[in-house]
C-alpha cells in the first residue's frame, strides 16, 4: 500500500525515493527520519524512529521516591531540572505534601531560568545554523550590519559598524584557523540559506553573545540549587535556607547578597530576549517569507498542562494556559486531566513494546514497559542494521501517547496557540507586536493563524515564551522578598519526610512545563517504595509513532508537503524537526575525528 | 587546605563525565568521587562531578587555566584501557567515537570555549575504555572499577606537576547513603562535602538497587551494536593510532 489517508488528515505516499537521515538528535535515544519524496522533491511521507530505549522505569523500580529527582536529572544534560522538577512534584502528589511559599517561588524562578536559558541555548547554538550561515558572514559589510541592527533591534547597544568588524575578524580567524568547529559539515551552499550575509554576520555576532550570556543566567541555579552543576531539588520544598542579613559564611543560606545577584541576572536575561533574541527571530523570519512549511499538527491539534500558577496549588491561576485545542478551533479549548485514564493513555502498536491487547491505551499510572523488539516484513536490510524502516509495523522505541485518541501537538508554539486563544494578554501582545513587525519587514500580511502554526512561528514562539519567563521571575522575585520581609522564611515542609508516615500506596502525578513540551511523571508508590514510575516528556508526544488507528504524530506530520532543494542535503528537514527542539545535541552540527559528518544521510 | 608554599598554582578544573546511571558510562563520575574522597587539593583547584552536563559546563571550562578530563570513551582498546590524550587532541577524540550524548555535549563546550577565547594552558582527557553500557541503573563493571585507583595515581601525579598540590585526607571515611535526612541538614553529619547527591553516591546506588526479579534488566541488542562497541557489533577501528604505551596506560603523542 503505497498511500495511505490518516484519520488525522494527513495523505501518506511512500512510492517515491526514500530519505534517510540517522541520526537527527539523541537524546530520549537518538531519533532516526526517514522520508519520500516525489519527482519535485517534495516530502510525501515521513517516518520518524526512536532508536533508543531508556530503561528509565527500569531504574526507578524500588528506589526510594525521595531520591527518585537525583536519578531523572541524570536521564540528560539538557532537561536536568525540568526532569527534577516533575519528579518531586509527584511525590508531593502522592504523598499529599504543600510546599511552602517561598519554596514555590524558587522553584518557579528556577524553572523559569532554565526555560530561558535553554530557548536560548537551543536557538543560537542549534536551532540557528538550520536559517543563519555563518561562513557567508565573512562576506558582510559591518556597516551595512550596523544598519540592520538599528532597524532590526533598535534597543540593543551593541551595534556599530566597528563592533561588527571586529567580530568579522575574530570569526575570520577561527574559520582560517582550520577549527570550524561548530561550524564544520553545514551545507553552506544550499540555496535554503536565504539571509544576506549582513544579517548572517549579526545573527552570528548574537551567537557568541548569547554564548557569554547564558553561562551567567545559569548561576542562579548555583545560588538556589547548591551543588554545580547539578542542581539540589527536593521534595517538601527547596534544599536552601534563608537568613536575609546572614554573612556568606554561616552555611550559606540565601541572604540579600545573593537574591541581589540572582536579581542582576534576571534582568540582563530580560533586556537579551527583549533586545536581541526576539528582534533576531523576526529579521530571519523575514528572509524567509513565504516559506511557512512546518506547521503540521500545530494547526490542529494542540495540547499543555498548564503552568506558572501565581497561587500554588490553585491551576486557574497558571500564567500559561493549559488545556486542548482540537481541528483547529480556537474557540474551543478543552480540560485536560493527567489523573483520568480516560484521557491520557500510550499505545504501542507501532513501538518495540508488547501489550496484552494492542489496540488499547494505557494510562501512565499502569503503564507497561515490556520490550518486544521485531522488524516489518517490508524491511530493508538487517535486525542490526535497518537501511530502510516499515512503518507498518513496529519502528520506533517512543510508545504513541495520545490524548482522547489524537495526537497533539506540545511545545511552546502549542502553549502560544492555547493562550493566545484564551486571552492571554501578555501572550496576545506578545504575538500581535512581533507579527506587526514581521509583516512590515517582510511586506507580508500574515494573521496569527497562518503565521504560529509554522517553523518559523514554532521557532517564534520558543523566543516570546523565553521573555515571558524572564517577566514572570522578575515578579516571583519581588514576591519572595516581599514574603521574606514579611517574616515568612520557611523553604521546606518535612513533616512527611519520614517513610512511616506515609500511606501503604499512592500515587501522583508532576507536571511541568518544560522547554520542548509538557513533561510529565507518574509515581505509584507501595511499603515506601517505587512502584512504578511512567515519564511522558515531550517529546514522546511530538516523536511519536503511529497509533493503531493510523494517526500520525507531530514530527511526522510537520514534515509533510516541505519542498527540499537538495534531498541528499536534508536543511529542510533537520531545520523543521530542530524546531521543536528535540534535543541539545543535534548530531549534524559535529564531527568526528577526521572531520567525518556522523549523521549520515542516504537516498535510494 | 593552605601549605607555606607560595607558589602561584593555575586554576585547575578536574571534570568527572558520563552517565552514572549507564555501568561504566559513568567512570568519570565515579572517578572524581573517588579522588575527592581521598584527596585535598589547593584552593585554586575544582573537582566536580559533570555528569551528562553539555553547555551547563561552559562557565567552568571557560574559567579554568588547566582542565583535567576523565571520561568512558571508545578507544577500540581492550575494555579498562587507560588512554591519555592531551592539549590539542583532545577536542576531536572527545567526538571521535560517541558513545552517549554527553560527549556530543562536551565537545560543543569546548568548541564553544574556544570560540570565546579561552586558551588554556594544559588540557588532558583520562579515557577509560568501557567494558558495558547497556546496563540501565547498574554500575562499574570490576574491571572497569579496577582501574579507578590506577587513574587517580595518574591524576594526582599529573595535577602535582600542575602546581595542584595533592593531599591525602586523613583515614577518615564519609558516611555514604545510611542516613536520610532533608539535603541542607545532611550536610552537616558528612565529613566530606559530597560531589553529588548521596542517592548517587556509589555505595548508596549499587547497594539500594533493586533486584533483577524486581526490576526488569534488558537493553536493546540493536542500539548496543550499531553505537556502543558491543563485543559483536560495530566496535571503534582497534588499528588507530594508540601512540606510546607504559603500565598499560597508552598516550597519543603530543601535537606542539
Amino acid at each position: 500500500m503505497t498511500q495511505i489517508n490518516t484519520p488525522n488528515g494527513f495523505n501518506l505516499d511512500r512510492s517515491g525515493r526514500r530519505i534517510v537521515v540517522d541520526p537527527v538528535t539523541r537524546i530520549e535515544g537518538h531519533m532516526r527520519c526517514e522520508v519520500n519524496v516525489d519527482d519535485n522533491n517534495i516530502i510525501r511521507n515521513a517516518v520518524s524512529t526512536g532508536t533508543m530505549w531508556r530503561g528509565l522505569e527500569v531504574i526507578l523500580k524500588g528506589r526510594d521516591p525521595r531520591d527518585a529527582w537525583a536519578f531523572v536529572e541524570r536521564i540528560c544534560g539538557v532537561c536536568t531540572g525540568c526532569h527534577a522538577l516533575a519528579s518531586v512534584r509527584a511525590v508531593e502528589d502522592a504523598l499529599d505534601i504543600r510546599i511552602p511559599r517561598n519554596a514555590h517561588l524558587i522553584r518557579e524562578m528556577m524553572a523559569k531560568v532554565l526555560q530561558w536559558h535553554d530557548h536560548v541555548v537551543h536557538f543560537y547554538h542549534l536551532h540557528a545554523l538550520d536559517w543563519v550561515n555563518p561562513v557567508n558572514a565573512l562576506r558582510a559589510d559591518p556597516r551595512a550590519t550596523s544598519q540592520l541592527q538599528q532597524l532590526t533591534g533598535p534597543n540593543h547597544p551593541l551595534s556599530s559598524p566597528g563592533y561588527f568588524r571586529d567580530v568579522q575578524n575574530r570569526l575570520k580567524t577561527f574559520i582560517e584557523s582550520g577549527q570550524l568547529g561548530l561550524f564544520k559539515n553545514g551545507y553552506w551552499d544550499n540555496p535554503a540559506y536565504r539571509l544576506s550575509p549582513e544579517a548572517d554576520l549579526m545573527a552570528t555576532a548574537h551567537y557568541l553573545e548569547a554564548l557569554d550570556l547564558q553561562k551567567e543566567i545559569v548561576k542562579v541555579h548555583t545560588v538556589f540549587g547548591g551543588k554545580n552543576p547539578h542542581p539540589n531539588y527536593m521534595v517538601g520544598g527547596v534544599p536552601c535556607a534563608i537568613n536575609i542579613d546572614g554573612d556568606l559564611a554561616a552555611g550559606a543560606p540565601l541572604n540579600m547578597e545573593r537574591l541581589n545577584f540572582v536579581r542582576a541576572r534576571m534582568e540582563e536575561a530580560f533586556a537579551f530576549s527583549r533586545n536581541v533574541y526576539i528582534p533576531d527571530v523576526i529579521a530571519i523570519a523575514s528572509f524567509y517569507k513565504g516559506w511557512l512549511y512546518g506547521g503540521g499538527l500545530s494547526a490542529t491539534n494542540v495540547m499543555d498542562y498548564g503552568d506558572y500558577s501565581k497561587v500554588n496549588y490553585d491551576k486557574s491561576t497558571d500564567q500559561l494556559k493549559g488545556g486542548a485545542i482540537l481541528g483547529g478551533n480556537w474557540n474551543e479549548i478543552h480540560e485536560v486531566d493527567p489523573t483520568d485514564p480516560e484521557q491520557i493513555q500510550e499505545f504501542v502498536a507501532h513501538s518495540w513494546y508488547r501489550y496484552a491487547d494492542e489496540s488499547r491505551g494505557l494510562h501512565p499510572w499502569d503503564g507497561e514497559t515490556e520490550h518486544h523488539y521485531e522488524l516489518g516484513q517490508g524491511t530493508v536490510g538487517t535486525r542490526t542494521r535497518i537501511e530502510e524502516i516499515d512503518e507498518a509495523a513496529k519502528y520506533s522505541w517512543i510508545k504513541s501517547p495520545r490524548w482522547r485518541g489524537h495526537a497533539m501537538e506540545v511545545g511552546p508554539l502549542s502553549r502560544y496557540i492555547l493562550n493566545y486563544a484564551q486571552g492571554n494578554d501578555f501572550v496576545i501582545d506578545q504575538v500581535d507586536s512581533s507579527l506587526a513587525a514581521l509583516n512590515q519587514l517582510a511586506g507580508t500580511r500574515l494573521t496569527p493563524k497562518q503565521a504560529l502554526p509554522t517553523t518559523i512561528g514554532r521557532t517564534l514562539a520558543r523566543a516570546l515564551e523565553a521573555h515571558y519567563c524572564a517577566s514572570m521571575m522578575l515578579d516571583d522575585w519581588h514576591e519572595l522578598i516581599a514574603n521574606i520581609r514579611a517574616g515568612d522564611l520557611a523553604t521546606a515542609n518535612i513533616e512527611k519526610w519520614d517513610p512511616a508516615s506515609w500511606p501503604q500506596e499512592a500515587r501522583g502525578v508532576g507536571m511541568v512545563a518544560a522547554p520542548r513540551g509538557m513533561n510529565g511523571h507518574w509515581i505509584r508508590i507501595k511499603d515506601g517504595k517505587i512502584e512504578n514510575y511512567q515519564c511522558i516528556v515531550p517529546t514522546t508526544w511530538n516523536g511519536s509513532p503511529r497509533d493503531p488507528e493510523g494517526n500520525i504524530g507531530a514530527f511526522e506530520a510537520s514534515l509533510l508537503n516541505t519542498p527540499m532543494e537538495r534531498p541528499d542535503e536534508p536543511v529542510e528537514i533537520l531545520r523543521t524537526l530542530h524546531s521543536f527542539d528535540p534535543c541539545l545535541a543535534c548530531s549534524t552540527h559535529v564531527m568526528s575525528e577526521d572531520g567525518e559528518e556522523l549523521s549520515r544521510v542516504t537516498v535510494r | 587546605m593552605k601549605t607555606d608554599d607560595h607558589e602561584a598554582t593555575p586554576s585547575i578544573l578536574v571534570l568527572g563525565i558520563g552517565n552514572v546511571l549507564w555501568a561504566d558510562e559513568g567512570f568519570g563520575v565515579r572517578a572524581v568521587e573517588a579522588l575527592h574522597q581521598r584527596y585535598t587539593f589547593a584552593e585554586a583547584v575544582t573537582v566536580m562531578d559533570g555528569g551528562t552536563q553539555g553547555l551547563y559546563l561552559l562557565p567552568y571550562v571557560q574559567s579554568c587555566e588547566c582542565l583535567l578530563v576523565i571520561d568512558a570513551i571508545d578507544y577500540g582498546l581492550a575494555p579498562g584501557s587507560v588512554h591519555v590524550v592531551r592539549d590539542d587532541a583532545v577536542p576531536s577524540f572527545m567526538g571521535a567515537k560517541k558513545m552517549s550524548l554527553h560527549q556530543t555535549g562536551f565537545q560543543e563546550v569546548l568548541a564553544a570555549a574556544q570560540l570565546l577565547c579561552w586558551q588554556p594552558q594544559r588540557v588532558m582527557l583520562v579515557g577509560v575504555q568501557p567494558s558495558v553500557l547497556d546496563d540501565y541503573g547498574g554500575s562499574l563493571r570490576p574491571e572497569i572499577a579496577a582501574r579507578i585507583d590506577e587513574v587517580i595515581r595518574l591524576v594526582v601525579d599529573e595535577l602535582a606537576s600542575w602546581g595542584a598540590r595533592p593531599q591525602l585526607r586523613s583515614q577518615q571515611s564519609p558516611e555514604h547513603g545510611s542516613q536520610h535526612s532533608p539535603g541542607y541538614s545532611r550536610d552537616h553529619q558528612a565529613p566530606i562535602a559530597e560531589l553529588a547527591p548521596s542517592a548517587l553516591a556509589l555505595h548508596h546506588y549499587e547497594n539500594m538497587r533493586p533486584s533483577p526479579r524486581e526490576a526488569c534488566r534488558v537493553g536493546d541488542p540493536r542500539f548496543l551494536a550499531r553505537d556502543l562497541g558491543h563485543p559483536d557489533g560495530a566496535h571503534g577501528d582497534p588499528s588507530r593510532e594508540a601512540g606510546s604505551e607504559r603500565d598499560g596506560v597508552t598516550e597519543s603523542p603530543v601535537k606542539e
